[in-house]
């Protein structure tokens, strides 16, 4: 970013990430995202969502400091079963007495893994297909697109349950099991995006340079729709995040004693009338984070993609 | 230089067949200009694309330096002839910086070794200055992108450039400009041109001979110097010689009366 | 004419943005009577705004002022909807530039010429089919019969215009605003265009505002050509006298097309002096 000397003077800043006349690859492209940047936060919403994603992040990275107590180890199964919450136990304890505050706190970061995770397996395979097919059109087209056919045709819970009955259960392979099911959709928009890039001139111009199919898709056609995908991941991810914690409900995602959100409001359901925070503040936590993304999600619409936001 | 015999070019079959050129030949000398004019589905920029590959060729033969071209066409081939497009809004890549819009050509050639000297020189050549490098096309005029889009065109050092309309985008002053532009660098560069246009008055300002097609067909051809006498001998050249002065309220009668 | 049919005064449209505010049309003022005014500029230079702003389609964030705006002596900015409405495609009415966005693609086009006929007509559908029919005569449709069944994308873009020219005259409006009518189409199409637009304007002694970047062109066609740039008419004149042209932005626009009459070159470019725009 830019040095210090600069950010003191905020105007200068604003002058030289505005600037028509870039003079650095670095400043262009800073001043693009400062554009972006400032489009995004008109949107309070958005900054909200974005505040949420960021507050994950840093409660995935510092949960150790953050939390008071193990997230595993149980207190006194005697004393400290079933609390309600308190100023020692922020959101109350559970069947096996330990704090739901910790566990929820540590659970963001299996939330964070399978988020990143599946939108990093997912995301890639999508766009590779989606581009390929659309820019190469003909039998390769046909043939990715019925291959997308048939996994858009699975519904995801009952493949992803087909799977961890197959490979075992685990965090793993649930992930495994959600990307696979999640990735079609991104590459029907990434071929309906390349259908109407590939016509234009400035494909054509690059072609006339000579460049190679690979060359032309991944530095001129995938850049373009990697912005509509950016934006319908973010918006995705709170359906992951809530099969995650589906399968996790169900016994086959993380096994105990991980701090899986869905995990862990299954625990609670034997108590919901009870002791209703075992249940509800875990379930507290997968709500707002997946408001969180939804939020990002259009926010980064109205930025990315014009098109679609009105 | 560039030799085109029999050309057609056709899509579809059956019902859906279209044959957008037919059997059109026309010889280029090294260095010299060459229009093409016609109306909207005169075949005239599919005879364009049909030389550079973005069309097919489905009958006859495109010699470049008396060398036929092949399908697809080589790099050797990209290096000699280059484009330029009629929508300078549709012809750059709008995530992509000058700088990267320009590097891009020398990449894909393996010559990026003076890449920064050679760009800032293809900006000189279109008279743009260093500054405009790391702009995004969107902070361009229409002028300045057809600019860029020339630079990218030369910055190969091909001997033919094809220009598919490169003017009708923009406005009367800025067409001037890049007019200019183009009779200079051809001048400078022995460039040789293959222009296409509607604007009989483009073509004839820039080109020595020019050919005038009709339903992918052609029509006649002659020379700008023809043009400019009124010696074209074919009606339809003469009705679009005519309809290029502007509207007359006297022309229902034959175009006998032609303003002089 | 002792009263002009559109009295136009210091028109101004402005466009409230996120950035600031720009003004498109910056004091435009002019007096239509029976008669073809030409509008002439090149892009960003308010001609379109300023047909548009005197139908009332300036789009959202725009604001129209004038000190006067009035049409057959109704003020336009202060007419209530439905006035404007009555006069919008009726009395007044707008060919564009590109037939293919401004008809309606899943209607027939004598269904589209009935129904703005309608809208502004107590007719009876038998009554209204002819009148299509007779206009679609008028703008010489070879076939009226059969182009009046036909969709728009059924017709080339010069049928297309036009039957969008016939759409639009077909209420016998007082006043039509054509803006860059012909420039989608090639050059003979155009020609013929005009020629039938000419007659139907002469014919029917309408105000006509043509608004077009073609200086030649507009020259040719109308009476009166207003030239303008940023905003801003620069030059008034007859249409006949554009060779005594005085402004400098003028002149350069007359200069930097090259001509099949003669062999200038390099070309005159323009040289934008910034004192034109104040």
């Amino acid at each position: 970013m830019a040095g210090a000397p600069l950010a003191e003077q905020p105007a200068g800043l604003r002058a030289w990430l505005l600037s028509p006349e870039p003079h650095s690859r670095w400043q262009a492209r800073l001043g693009r995202f400062y554009l972006g940047w400032r489009a995004f936060s008109r949107n309070p919403l958005a900054v909200v969502g974005l505040g949420i994603v960021i507050l994950l992040i840093l409660l995935a990275i510092f949960a150790d400091v953050i939390a008071p107590y193990s997230p595993v180890a149980g207190g006194d199964l005697r004393t400290q079963r079933l609390l309600p919450p308190s100023e020692t136990f922020w959101f109350g304890t559970d069947d096996q007495a330990r704090d739901i505050f910790s566990r929820v706190v540590y659970g963001s970061r299996i939330t964070l893994f399978v988020v990143v995770l599946v939108a990093l397996i997912a995301t890639p395979i999508g766009l590779l297909v989606g581009t390929v097919s659309g820019y190469l059109g003909g039998w390769v087209d046909t043939v990715l697109m019925r291959i997308t056919d048939i996994f858009l045709a699975f519904p995801r819970l009952v493949l992803a349950l087909a799977f961890v009955a197959a490979l075992g259960p685990g965090i793993e392979n649930a992930i495994i099991a959600i990307a696979i099911t999640s990735w079609p959709p991104y590459a029907r928009i990434a071929r309906a995006e390349t259908l109407m890039i590939r016509n234009s001139d400035f494909i054509a111009a690059v072609k006339l340079q000579g460049a190679s199919t690979p060359r032309i898709i991944l530095g001129h056609v995938v850049p373009l729709c990697l912005s509509s995908l950016i934006v319908r991941v973010t918006l995705d991810m709170a359906g992951i995040i809530l099969t995650a914690a589906g399968l996790g409900f169900l016994g086959l995602g993380a096994q105990p004693p991980m701090p899986e959100w869905g995990a862990m409001v299954a625990t609670g359901r034997n108590y919901l009338i009870d002791q209703w925070w075992v249940a509800a503040m875990p379930g507290l936590a997968i709500f707002v984070v997946s408001l969180g993304f939804n939020l990002l999600g259009d926010g980064l619409r109205d930025v990315l993609d014009p098109k679609a936001a009105k | 230089m560039l030799d085109i015999q029999n050309l057609q070019v056709v899509y579809g079959t059956g019902r859906l067949r279209v044959d957008a050129v037919k059997d059109v030949s026309f010889h280029v000398e090294q260095g010299a200009a060459y229009g093409l004019v016609g109306e909207s589905g005169s075949g005239k920029s599919t005879v364009l694309r049909a030389i550079c590959g973005l069309a097919p060729v489905s009958g006859g033969r495109v010699l470049v330096d008396g060398k036929e071209v092949t399908t697809p066409r080589t790099k050797a081939f990209y290096r000699t002839v280059q484009m330029v497009f009629q929508d300078p809004y549709a012809s750059l890549h709008p995530r992509h910086t000058v700088d990267r819009t320009l590097s891009e050509p020398l990449a894909i050639h393996g010559e990026k070794n003076d890449a920064e000297t050679r760009i800032l020189q293809a900006l000189r050549e279109v008279g743009l200055g260093p500054s405009f490098r790391f702009r995004y096309p969107h902070q361009l005029s229409g002028g300045q992108r057809q600019r860029i889009a020339i630079a990218r065109a030369l910055i190969l050092r091909p001997k033919v450039l094809l220009l598919d309309e490169p003017t009708s985008a923009l406005d009367a002053s800025v067409q001037a400009e890049i007019l200019n532009l183009l009779d200079d660098l051809r001048r400078k560069l022995g460039l040789t041109y293959i222009l296409v246009s509607h604007d009989l008055a483009v073509v004839a300002h820039l080109c020595e001979r020019l050919l005038v097609m009709r339903h992918g067909e052609a029509v006649e051809e002659t020379t700008a110097e023809a043009l400019r006498s009124g010696a074209a001998s074919n009606e339809y050249t003469q009705s679009l010689i005519q309809a290029s002065q502007g509207y007359s309220r006297a022309s229902k009668q034959p175009a006998t009366a032609l303003a002089g | 004419m002792t009263k002009p049919l559109l009295d136009v005064e210091d028109l101004r449209v402005r466009f409230h943005l996120r950035t600031g505010t720009v003004e498109a049309v910056r004091g435009v003022s002019f007096q239509l009577g029976r008669e073809r005014l030409g509008i002439v500029g090149e892009s960003g230079s308010g001609k379109s705004q300023t047909g548009r702003a005197i139908l009332g389609l300036t789009p959202p964030p725009g604001e129209v002022t004038a000190k006067r705006l009035a049409f057959d002596g109704i003020d336009l900015l202060t007419a209530s909807n439905r006035t404007l409405r009555t006069l919008r495609g009726g009395r007044i009415s707008m060919v564009m530039q590109d037939p293919k966005y401004s008809l309606n693609p899943v209607m027939t086009i004598g269904e589209q010429i009935i129904e703005a006929y309608q809208a502004h007509a107590k007719a009876g559908r038998n009554e209204a089919r002819d009148k299509a029919l007779a206009m679609l005569e008028a703008v010489k449709m070879r076939d009226p019969g059969r182009v009046f069944a036909l969709y728009p994308h059924e017709v080339s873009g010069g049928m297309g215009q036009r039957a969008m020219i016939a759409m639009m005259l077909v209420t016998d409006p007082d006043l039509l605003i054509a803006d860059e009518p012909t420039s989608a189409l090639d050059v003979t199409v155009s020609m013929e265009v005009l020629r039938i637009l000419d007659e139907l304007v002469t014919e029917r002694g309408m105000g006509l505002i043509f608004i077009s970047h073609d200086l030649k062109l507009v020259s040719s066609f109308c009476d009166r050509v207003l030239v303008m740039y940023a905003g801003r008419v620069v030059e008034e004149l007859e249409a006949k006298n554009l060779r005594e042209a005085q402004h400098p932005y003028t002149q350069g626009l007359m200069r930097c097309l090259p001509t099949l009459v003669d062999d200038v070159r390099p070309l005159p470019t323009l040289n934008r002096d910034p004192a034109w725009a104040l």
